[in-house]
Order: C-alpha cells, then sequence, then structure tokens
C-alpha cells in the first residue's frame, strides 16, 4: 500500500510535467487547429539556456525569471516568423513546418552544447517527506505547476488581453471586428506556450538530466494527456496529464519495466479513447454541414 | 452634406470569380441607409468588402480615409462597428465578457459604456453574467448590436439583423437602432430582406442584384416604384 | 485559418490529369521520356547510386501509400513505418527462415499489410485529426520495441541478416542493377494501380468523403467501408516498399524502423505533394538525397539543415512540389481557355435605374 501511494504521488510529479506541456499544446491547438509537434525540444532549448545562465553563475531564481522572459520572446518571434508564413496554407504543411522546428532545435541544441548528459540543478532539495512518501522535490514541482497554472487562469480571466486572446481562439472573425488583433494575440499565445514549456523544462531536468533528447518521451505523454483531457479544453489537460504521469508510474511498477513501458502506457490511453474518442472532457468536433 | 462612407466602382472576389461588378454607393453623415436584394446578390459581400474581409478592388472611402488597403481590425480601430450576419457572438463567453470585448479598443471608460448599453437593452443588463450562447436570439442580437456600439462608432454596419427573429422582436430591436440613430448620431448602413420595413426607417436605399446596383435612391421613392413594390415588397 | 487537410484546388479531381485536348498525348510523351531516362540512368552511374535511386524508389512506393491515405482520404498518420516494418520482416523471416525465395515473398507481405490496415482502420474510424495522429504517433513509437521483444521471429536488437537476390544469368545484369529495375517495374505498376483506384469510383468517393463526410454519407456512400479499404489499401502499399527494403538492403533491425521513418514518409508526402501520384517520387528523393546533401555542407548540425529545407519547401509550396505545379498550371491553362469553352462575359450590360 504504501510503495502504491508513493508511486501515486511520484507519478502525479511527473504527471505534473506532462500537465504544463499538455496546456502549452491545448493553448496553440485551440488557437490554430495545430499540434505544436516542437513543444519538447523548444522546452528542451529552454532549459539548456537557463542552464547556461546558472553555470555563469547567476542564482537559480534569477536564472529561471530571465529564461522565462526569453523563452516568451522566442515563442512569440516563432509564431510571427516561423508559424505565420504556413498560417493559411494546407495544414499538413503546418505540421510539417512544426516538425521541420523540432529538428532545428534538436540538432543546434547538439551542436552547441553536445550531446553528452548533463546535470541540472534543482531549487528543491531532494528529501523524503511526509514518512517517505514523497519527497520535497515531488511537492516542489506540484507546488510550481500550481502557481503557474493559476496565474494562467488569473491573467485569462480577469485581463483584457487574456479576453483577447480568448475570443480571437474562439471565433477569429469577430475578433478582428472589435479590432482585436488576431495575428498579436496568436504570437502572445505562442509566447505563453513557450514559457509554460520552459518551466516544465526546468522542472523535469534534474530528474531525467539534461540532453536534447530529453523531451521527446514528455512531449509524447503530454500529447496523450492533451488528447485524453480532451483537446479543446485546458482543464481536461491538466488533468489527463496527471492521469498519464500516474500510469505511467503504475504500469512502469506493476505491469512491465523498460522497453514496453511506453508501450503498455499508451495502450491504455489509447482504449480509454476508442471509448470516448474525444478524450474525458472534450467537446465533439462539431462539424457545420 | 459629405457622405460618410463611398463606394466607388467597388468589384469583389471570392477566389477567382467576381461577384460585385462596380458598385457606387454613399452613406449620409448621419443617415440610415439600406442595401435591399435577393439571396445572393451581393448584399453582405459588400459589407464584407467595407471591413476588408474579403478582396476587393475600387475605392472605399470612410470619413476622407481610403479603407481598401487595411486590415479588418484597423477598420474596426478608425470607427467602423459591423454586426455580421448570423450575430457574431462570442458564445462561451459570458454577455459582459462580450461587451468588454467590444470596447476592446476604447477602454478607457469601459464601465460608463457598459452601463449606457445597459440603459439601451435592458435584458442585458438582467443576463449580464449569463453565457452569450444561452441567450435567444433576439437577445443575441441586441447584444451583437451592444458589443458594436462599445466602439463609440461613427459607422454602424448591419448585416440582416431581423434573420430568424419574431416580428414583436424585430420591430423593438430596429426602435432601439433608430433611437441610437438620432441620440448616438450614428451613421447606419444596413442589409435587409426584409424591405418594407427597412424601407420605412432609412433615408437611403439601394437595390442590388447579382452584384450590380439596379436602384437607387431615397426610400419613399424605391417604396412608391411599382416594380420594386411587385418584386421586393409583395404588392 | 489554415484549410482542410490536402483539399485540392477548385479546378481539378487531384489526379493530375487537367482539361486541355493534347493533354493525353503531351502526358503519355512525359512519361514515356521520364521511362526512357529511368532505363538509361543505372548504366551511366556509380553502383552506390544506382543503390541510393533504388532506395528512393522503394521509398517512393511507400509514400504513395502514405499520400492515398492522407492525401486522398484527409486522414494524417504518423505511423505508416510500422506498416513498412511489417512488410520488412515478413519479406525478412519468410525468406531467413523458411527458405522462401525473394519474388514469392511480395504477396503475402502485401496480404498481411492490407490485413493489418483493415484492422487498424476499423477502430481508427472513430478519431478524427489529432487523435488518429496520436494513436499513429503510439504505433510508430511502439514498433521497434516490439520489435525488440519479439526476439525470437525478429531476432531482436541483432536483427536478421538476409542473402541479396542475385539476378537471373541470361539478362547479365549484376545484383544492384537486376534490383534497380525490379523495383522501377514495381513502382510503375504501383503507380498505375493508384491511378486506376484513385480515378475510378473509389477515388471520387475518398474524395467526396474526405471533403465533405456528411454530404458524402447522406449520398449513401458507404462511409465506414471506404475508410478502411483506403487504410487498408495504403498499408498494402507501404507493405510491399517495406518488402522491398528487405530484400534490396539484405538487413532488417529494429532501429531502422523507428518514428524518424514514419516521420520521413510525412515530410516526404507533404513535399511531393499530398494528393498527387507523381508527388511520391518527388518526396522520396527529398528524404533519400537532402540529409546527405546537409551532411556534406554541415556536419555539425545536419538536421537542422534538414529542418530548414522542410520550413523553405513549405512555404514556397504549401501543396508539395507536384501539388502547387497542378495549381500554376490550372492557372496558367485559365488564361488560355480551350477555343470549345462557350464565352462566359462578365460584362453584362446593366442598366442601372436611378429613382
Amino acid at each position: 500500500m504504501h510503495q502504491f501511494l508513493q508511486q501515486v504521488f511520484s507519478g502525479l510529479s511527473s504527471g505534473a510535467i506532462y500537465a504544463s506541456l499538455a496546456l502549452a499544446l491545448v493553448m496553440i491547438y485551440r488557437a490554430t487547429d495545430l499540434v505544436n509537434f516542437a513543444q519538447g525540444e523548444m522546452a528542451m532549448f529552454s532549459t539548456y539556456i537557463a542552464w547556461t545562465l546558472v553555470q555563469a553563475g547567476l542564482p537559480f531564481w534569477a536564472a529561471f525569471l530571465l529564461t522565462l522572459v526569453i523563452s516568451f520572446t522566442g515563442g512569440l518571434a516563432i509564431e510571427r516568423i516561423v508559424i505565420r508564413p504556413v498560417e493559411n496554407a494546407p495544414v499538413l504543411a503546418a505540421v510539417i513546418v512544426t516538425i521541420g522546428l523540432l529538428l532545428i532545435f534538436n540538432s543546434v541544441a547538439g551542436w552547441i552544447y553536445s550531446y553528452t548528459v548533463q546535470d541540472f540543478p534543482s531549487p528543491f532539495p531532494d528529501r523524503p517527506v511526509f514518512g517517505a512518501l514523497m519527497t520535497t522535490r515531488d511537492l516542489g514541482v506540484i507546488a510550481a505547476t500550481l502557481v503557474m497554472l493559476s496565474l494562467l487562469f488569473a491573467f485569462f480571466r480577469f485581463t483584457a488581453t487574456g479576453l483577447a486572446m480568448r475570443a480571437a481562439a474562439q471565433n477569429p472573425a469577430s475578433a478582428r471586428l472589435c479590432g482585436i488583433r488576431v495575428g498579436r494575440m496568436l504570437a502572445i499565445g505562442w509566447g505563453l506556450a513557450a514559457t509554460i514549456g520552459a518551466t516544465a523544462g526546468i522542472m523535469v531536468a534534474p530528474v531525467l538530466f539534461l540532453d536534447p533528447n530529453m523531451m521527446g518521451g514528455v512531449l509524447l505523454y503530454a500529447f496523450a494527456g492533451a488528447l485524453l483531457g480532451g483537446i479543446t479544453n485546458p482543464v481536461g489537460a491538466v488533468v489527463g496529464g496527471l492521469i498519464v504521469g500516474v500510469t505511467e508510474n503504475l504500469v512502469g511498477t506493476y505491469l512491465i519495466a523498460s522497453q514496453l513501458k511506453l508501450t503498455v502506457a499508451l495502450a491504455l490511453i489509447i482504449i480509454v479513447l476508442v471509448l470516448r474518442p474525444n478524450g474525458l472532457f472534450g467537446a465533439a468536433i462539431v462539424r457545420r454541414v | 452634406m459629405a457622405p460618410i462612407l463611398e463606394l466607388r466602382a467597388l468589384k469583389a472576389f471570392y477566389g477567382q470569380s467576381e461577384v460585385l461588378h462596380g458598385i457606387d454607393l454613399a452613406v449620409e453623415d448621419g443617415g440610415m441607409t439600406v442595401l435591399l436584394g435577393a439571396n445572393g446578390a451581393g448584399k453582405t459581400t459588400t459589407l464584407r468588402a467595407i471591413c476588408g474581409m474579403v478582396r476587393s478592388e475600387g475605392e472605399i472611402v470612410f470619413s476622407g480615409k481610403r479603407l481598401e488597403r487595411l486590415a479588418t481590425e484597423d477598420i474596426a480601430g478608425l470607427g467602423v462597428a459591423h454586426v455580421p450576419e448570423g450575430r457574431g457572438t462570442f458564445s462561451d463567453l459570458t454577455v459582459e465578457e462580450n461587451l468588454r470585448l467590444g470596447g476592446y479598443t476604447r477602454r478607457n471608460d469601459m464601465q460608463a459604456g457598459i452601463q449606457h448599453m445597459f440603459g439601451y437593452f435592458p435584458i442585458l443588463a438582467a443576463r449580464r453574467r449569463q453565457q452569450a450562447g444561452a441567450l435567444s436570439g433576439g437577445e443575441q442580437q441586441m447584444l451583437a448590436i451592444a458589443r458594436a456600439l462599445m466602439m463609440a462608432p461613427r459607422l454602424l454596419v448591419l448585416d440582416e439583423p431581423s434573420f430568424g427573429l419574431a416580428p414583436r422582436v424585430v420591430e423593438e430591436m430596429f426602435a432601439i437602432v433608430e433611437r441610437i440613430r438620432r441620440e448616438e448620431r450614428v451613421s447606419v448602413l444596413l442589409v435587409e430582406q426584409n424591405a418594407s420595413l427597412a424601407l420605412a426607417l432609412a433615408d437611403q436605399a439601394y437595390l442590388i442584384e447579382t452584384g450590380y446596383v439596379v436602384a437607387s435612391g431615397s426610400a419613399k421613392t424605391l417604396a412608391d416604384d411599382p416594380q420594386i413594390r411587385r418584386s421586393y415588397l409583395g404588392y | 485559418m489554415a484549410e482542410s487537410l490536402g483539399a485540392a484546388p477548385r479546378v481539378r479531381f487531384s489526379a493530375g490529369r487537367y482539361a486541355g485536348p493534347d493533354s493525353t498525348s503531351w502526358r503519355w510523351l512525359g512519361l514515356a521520356a521520364l521511362i526512357l531516362l529511368a532505363a538509361a540512368l543505372p548504366f551511366g552511374i556509380s553502383k552506390y547510386h544506382v543503390f541510393q535511386l533504388t532506395l528512393v524508389m522503394v521509398y517512393a512506393i511507400a509514400v504513395l501509400g502514405l499520400n492515398i491515405l492522407t492525401g486522398y482520404n484527409g486522414q494524417i498518420s504518423l505511423g505508416h513505418g510500422a506498416f513498412y516494418a511489417a512488410g520488412a520482416y515478413t519479406a525478412a523471416i519468410l525468406m531467413h527462415r523458411y527458405g522462401v525465395p525473394y519474388w514469392a515473398t511480395l504477396l503475402p507481405a502485401a496480404l498481411i499489410c492490407f490485413a493489418l490496415g483493415v484492422l487498424f482502420g476499423l477502430p481508427a474510424l472513430r478519431f478524427e485529426g489529432p487523435y488518429l495522429a496520436l494513436v499513429t504517433l503510439a504505433m510508430a513509437v511502439a514498433t521497434p520495441q516490439l520489435l525488440k521483444y519479439f526476439e525470437t521471429w525478429t531476432g531482436g536488437q541483432q536483427g536478421i541478416n538476409l542473402v541479396k537476390p542475385s539476378p537471373p544469368a541470361f539478362l547479365g545484369l549484376d545484383r544492384d542493377r537486376w534490383l534497380y529495375f525490379l523495383v522501377v517495374v514495381a513502382l510503375l505498376v504501383a503507380m498505375r494501380v493508384a491511378a486506376n483506384i484513385l480515378q475510378g469510383r473509389t477515388g471520387r468517393a475518398l474524395v467526396a468523403i474526405r471533403d465533405h463526410p456528411i454530404a458524402a454519407a447522406a449520398m449513401g456512400i458507404p462511409t465506414a467501408r471506404y475508410k478502411t479499404l483506403a487504410f487498408g489499401i495504403s498499408t498494402l502499399f507501404t507493405g510491399v516498399a517495406g518488402a522491398f527494403s528487405a530484400i534490396v538492403i539484405g538487413y532488417v533491425s529494429p532501429e531502422g524502423f523507428g518514428l524518424f521513418l514514419s516521420l520521413s514518409f510525412l515530410v516526404g508526402s507533404a513535399i511531393g505533394g499530398i494528393a498527387t501520384i507523381g508527388g511520391a517520387l518527388v518526396g522520396a528523393l527529398f528524404i533519400e538525397f537532402v540529409p546527405n546533401l546537409a551532411n556534406d555542407i554541415s556536419d555539425a548540425a545536419p538536421w537542422a539543415l534538414y529542418g530548414v529545407a522542410m520550413l523553405l519547401f513549405m512555404y514556397a509550396m504549401p501543396r508539395g512540389v507536384v501539388g502547387s505545379l497542378q495549381v500554376w498550371v490550372a492557372r496558367v491553362m485559365r488564361r488560355f481557355p480551350s477555343p470549345n469553352a462557350a464565352a462566359s462575359d462578365n460584362s453584362r450590360e446593366c442598366k442601372g435605374r436611378t429613382l
């Protein structure tokens, strides 16, 4: 029993990471009908930037904040420069562009930082707590994720820009008629998604260790989590990510270890999706005839 | 009095097809102009061309400024408020959020603006926290108009506001629109299929058929014209 | 907002034929020229280049399979590598364990991959857009893991070494050139079959289902059956390509059939033009040669250059090379309407009345 709870909490901790990345994916999907396959690599690159700043002597939280700012700007720039040309092109063209972006980030990171695995500092000490049920690091990750989600929620609910972004995602034509620059809102959306990704990357790097291929598996789980929750539902994305995290851990502990863990976890998720093809909380994609 | 909006030789295109073949139209400052015509005539296309939502050639002059090369959001910022076909409300957002979005470009006196709208449309005040999608058709239309007015526009463009609404609701709505026109000194460009009601309200009228203006003049004259009566007014 | 997946330009049914009196003769001429070129080519270049071109054509058959699914049916698959692997391992196991001659492995590979495709097509019908992407992505990721797991059959991590086929003596060709011609014929057959399917009832049904699924169903097209069929045909093509890859390369191992392969097929499909037949060859050329080119230019970050190439192609030709060509040709043809077309005069005399 004790081990079961341990695994659940540990799963919640990794689930928080998946939830964050899933949220980033959902944000971009709601705005542009596009799955940003490069989200993981962008997060990895941000994490490397944080690492560089820490190596240069900056205290952790200063490096963290600076990285968030840089990531936001980067995400914004990518939307305006890389994604804008295919905004009105067939969906597949945009998908290929995100795949290309994935390759570019991965390759450039490998080139600049080499493929040697690096240690990444964690701001949270790794001490067991609550009778060894979880560690302080797990708590720290979950807490950080909660803080970030609350800030996001407040932004979208209470600020004018947040409202404008929601409007632009739901109904871009009407938003334009209100004088909202939809393109700018999209860019901000990508900036925020990049920031979320950076947070996820920095949280997970101490556990997975930093290397250019760090986020591949994370992205896959995040994607699964986002779909499990319903690709159009931000709350669903968070819940989905948490469920995936716990599932992955439990499968790894009780069912099958190493190689096939990913396959089995994905298989389970897909079985759920077969029963609920739009995810647990997703709205059916309504087609206007 | 100079017209607040003038269209000169306006052509519009959907892809490769030309659907408007050179429209000339003017809206008097402070007046109400109505665009009549059957389905597919090009009325909505004209409104969309004004707001930069379709590809067009020709001149669109609003208050001395040329609109042809501007983006939709910039045109909105200049003072043209468009209530599109089908209302265009944000159905997942609340009534109040919809109004806030209307006031996005004029954020200084948002609260005052909202109260002002509640003055014109008391029903919206009662439903301010409800999701727009839960409102009835007539209420959604009022919300759409209120949202447009939150922009403090100089020109209000309405696309088939009576669509799908019961006659009493339509009357009520047009009464409010007329009141707004006088009190806010807003010019109105109206597209309507409900020809008799529209002609009763408007000053000027244009009749469009398959992309051409086939008749124009004061609303009264068009309403009295026997051919138009037969084709569009039913008697 | 992005358009629907692979929506063909309104001008034509997207199989590459265009209206005009002499177009058919032009096409036969072009095809004949290409065939002549293909026949002469292997004798002017090195064995390694022949091998590369053979591989290109194998990829082209695989990408053609993906085109049938994604381009004509609108279902995005990120997992076709799995079916390619199925075909390759079927051929490899038959040849290695049961001594089946190489040419006899093609039919079993085709049938097995068709069956797998129908099997996956059935549940896949429940999924739309990103959901289907995830399911197929899971298949691609699972493939190398499953291949390693079932060691007794697949040889696990080591893979299976195969004896490359000997060319028939009377032809006097060496092995590489023999395989080249074999695959050329296979590709031509595949293209012909694809064209027949896609230009007939099945093809029209598929396009209808892609563009207006509700209307198609309302017209009585058995949507489920055609979608599943499309999946099966698509995996058949890719599976046969996989079998050929085992024969031509002479080696299969789990590493060669991972996620990157599936992504490459998708990239090839998009670069060439997803709703085209000729695009499959263009896409295959891209995925085979551009990485090598990128490596020549910079061995520090070659995949970054590959990624940039992908971006640039999509910016310039979002419908793929062949797809965009079709659009441009259509535009040019519109400026020179055929003499039969009735003169549609837009300048109607209209007497507007001012009252």
